[in-house]
């Protein structure tokens, strides 16, 4: 198993690398850092805009310029020069990053245990009422656009506070300001303002997953090998756990390691509709004033997100499907 | 319809040989593919329903925003209005017709994500195919391409590009197509990879048919249904991704609108003007619903061996 994740981890390397490049040109490529000052009127006297242009490397092609910013990512943890000369990118991605992380990660643990559950349930009672209730809520979130859905719930909450009289649920930003002493106090404080854009996030992607879970334990459950453990008189539950789930979390895996990306974009939009200065406040932020190493770096740090969760989602397929880990 | 006739022992010449009465056992009409995919769809029932509201949508967006008494972006004296028989969806601060917007909204957003659909179904079609074809190295490179693609968050991508070069609704299509060709590229390979080794395939050459005859009667009828499947099902999802990317302000720019453009102007007033959050969102739900239904009766059509048991 250890040389199994050693060989998984070294091949993610030369992805990371060419991920890389990939999000610099892409920053570069899709905004002029130097516009708002050339647009600026009176326009900015040139040897500012010189200055700009040597500050924000651009006066290099783009290819000495991506190893220079790699270079200094690798070697001094620097993410390059923002066009708000006194922002240091890395600094300001660091806590952010905790912020957004821990709302993406809760929101999918809830996402698969409630997709598991219900689609489990619904493809042993196929075609039961709860089977055909189950699955109309999953095609209504599915076809639900996710800033909706989070602006109802924030509405939903504004409306149970004002019946209680007192703020019960956080409705806006992602703790309090100042945060509230003691541990736990604080603690509990993050964890009463993750209760609506957890559930928000975790919604959408539950509908897609339970569907497929729903899908791949019918097909299980249908197959030769689960009949023959249950004549041979093993007992409901012992077959339903231990074969049929086991094989039907398999494409759920892939489905969730595909599913990382637009889960982190999904991040960016409940952040933005419940006011969280997290990743995607920083990245909307970067977008709007053309601040090509900040969408750059904010690109990297989702591919590494991404990737590390494709690690995750392997060495998963490992534990679960003992071919894989011995190929 | 071909026609069978039955021949009677009286008409036939002398000295052919008798068979029975009956040439065939079961007077069952061949039906083509088309009619039998038809037969299929029509009896998903949800998928019908959906069909049928989905196009009294189109209409009413089309037909009926051009017979409504007020034009989109039209000030009416009327405003912050509840909605009234006047104005079915209320009105905003200024007084605009919130049912003249939603009309104008949905036929942008229905625009740009038909657009998308189609777009990226051919490119997407093209690109996954070649690499399924050809397989080997070239298979390799494209697909890595595709996966990097996939390992970006696409509204973020769509939002840097849309920033600089969107603004009019087919820009923002391009967009977004050129991010959403790769989901479809993956389809498009894994259909031509498992259509080239099936046995029908392996018959048709070895009945001597030609290239050109195997790949227009066998294997591009075969790949159109889940081509077709995942077009509907790309309308769904670029429906989304345009009313989130205007919803951030990326998207489509005022004085045009978008579905998602007027939810995103409602929240300023939430609790005062309530009914111009809940109707465009309604409309975005119905439309990506319905069209869902629709893929899904499609699916179930093209393939019926993919719904085990049937009712």
């Amino acid at each position: 198993m250890l040389a199994f994740a050693l060989r998984r981890v070294l091949v993610s390397i030369p992805v990371l690398l060419v991920a890389s490049f990939i999000v610099f040109a892409l920053g570069a490529a899709s905004a002029n850092p130097l516009a708002p000052l050339l647009e600026k009127n009176p326009p900015a006297p040139p040897n500012v805009i010189a200055a700009e242009t040597v500050r924000l490397h651009l006066d290099q092609p783009l290819i000495p310029r991506y190893f220079s910013w790699l270079g200094g990512l690798i070697l001094h943890g620097d993410f390059g020069p923002s066009v708000t000369s006194t922002m240091d990118i890395g600094a300001e991605l660091g806590p952010r990053f905790l912020v957004t992380i821990r709302l993406i990660a809760l929101a999918m643990v809830i996402a698969l245990v409630l997709a598991i559950v219900v689609g489990v349930l619904t493809a042993v009672k196929q075609y039961s009422k709860t089977d055909y209730i189950a699955t109309f809520l999953g095609f209504l979130f599915l076809a639900m656009p996710s800033f909706w859905l989070a602006i109802l719930l924030k509405q939903g909450g504004i409306a149970v506070n004002g019946a209680v009289g007192y703020p019960a649920i956080y409705t806006i930003g992602s703790a309090s300001v100042p945060p509230p002493t003691g541990f736990g106090a604080n603690l509990a404080d993050i964890l009463g303002h993750m209760i609506l854009p957890t559930i928000a996030l975790a919604l959408i992607s539950y509908a897609s997953w339970s569907r497929f879970t729903r899908a791949s334990m019918l097909e299980v459950l249908n197959s030769d090998y689960v009949r023959l453990a249950r004549s041979k008189g093993l007992s409901r539950r012992t077959v339903m756990v231990k074969h049929a789930l086991r094989t039907a979390l398999i494409p759920l895996t892939t489905v969730t390691a595909l599913d990382i990306a637009s889960i982190i974009g999904g991040a960016v939009v409940t952040e933005f509709v419940f006011q969280w200065k997290g990743l995607g406040d920083f990245f909307l932020n970067a977008v709007r004033s053309n601040d090509t190493y900040a969408t750059s770096s904010w690109l990297l740090v989702s591919a590494v997100v991404v990737i590390a969760f494709n690690l995750i989602a392997d060495l998963l397929y490992g534990v679960l499907d003992p071919r894989i880990r011995h190929a | 319809m071909p026609e069978h006739t039955v021949t009677s022992p009286e008409t036939r010449e002398p000295g052919t040989p008798v068979t029975s009465g009956v040439d065939r056992e079961f007077t069952v009409a061949e039906r083509s593919q088309t009619q039998l995919v038809l037969r299929r769809f029509l009896q998903h029932r949800a998928a019908v329903i959906s069909l049928g509201v989905l196009i009294a949508v189109i209409l009413l967006a089309y037909v009926g925003g051009m017979l409504w008494k007020y034009g989109a972006g039209e000030i009416t004296p009327d405003n912050s209005q509840p909605p009234s028989w006047d104005h079915p969806f209320g009105t905003d601060a200024v007084g605009k017709d919130e049912f003249a917007q939603v009309l104008r909204g949905t036929r942008i957003s229905l625009q740009v994500s038909v657009s998308v659909a189609i777009l990226a179904t051919l490119v997407g079609t093209l690109w996954g195919s070649v690499a399924g074809y050809f397989g080997g190295w070239v298979d390799s490179l494209m697909m890595r391409i595709t996966d990097l693609v996939l390992t970006l968050p696409l509204i973020a991508v769509a939002a840097m590009l849309a920033h600089n070069f969107g603004g009019t609704w087919y820009l923002i299509a391009a967009v977004i197509a050129g991010l959403y060709w790769a989901y479809v590229s993956r389809v498009a390979r894994g259909v031509v990879l498992s259509l080239r080794e099936k046995e029908f395939v392996e018959a048709a050459k070895a009945l001597g048919a030609t290239d050109t005859r195997i790949i227009l009667r066998h294997l591009v009828p075969n790949a159109l249904g889940s081509i077709l499947v995942n077009l509907t099902i790309l309308v769904a999802l670029a429906i989304l991704l345009e009313t989130s990317l205007s919803f951030l302000g990326f998207g489509v720019q005022a004085p045009d609108t978008s579905l998602g453009l007027l939810v995103s102007e409602a929240q300023t007033a939430l609790t005062t003007r309530p009914w111009l959050f809940y109707f465009p969102g309604l409309f975005i739900i119905i439309i990506a619903l319905t069209i869902n239904f629709i893929g899904d009766g499609l699916r179930d059509a093209f393939d019926p061996q993919q719904t085990k048991v049937r009712q």
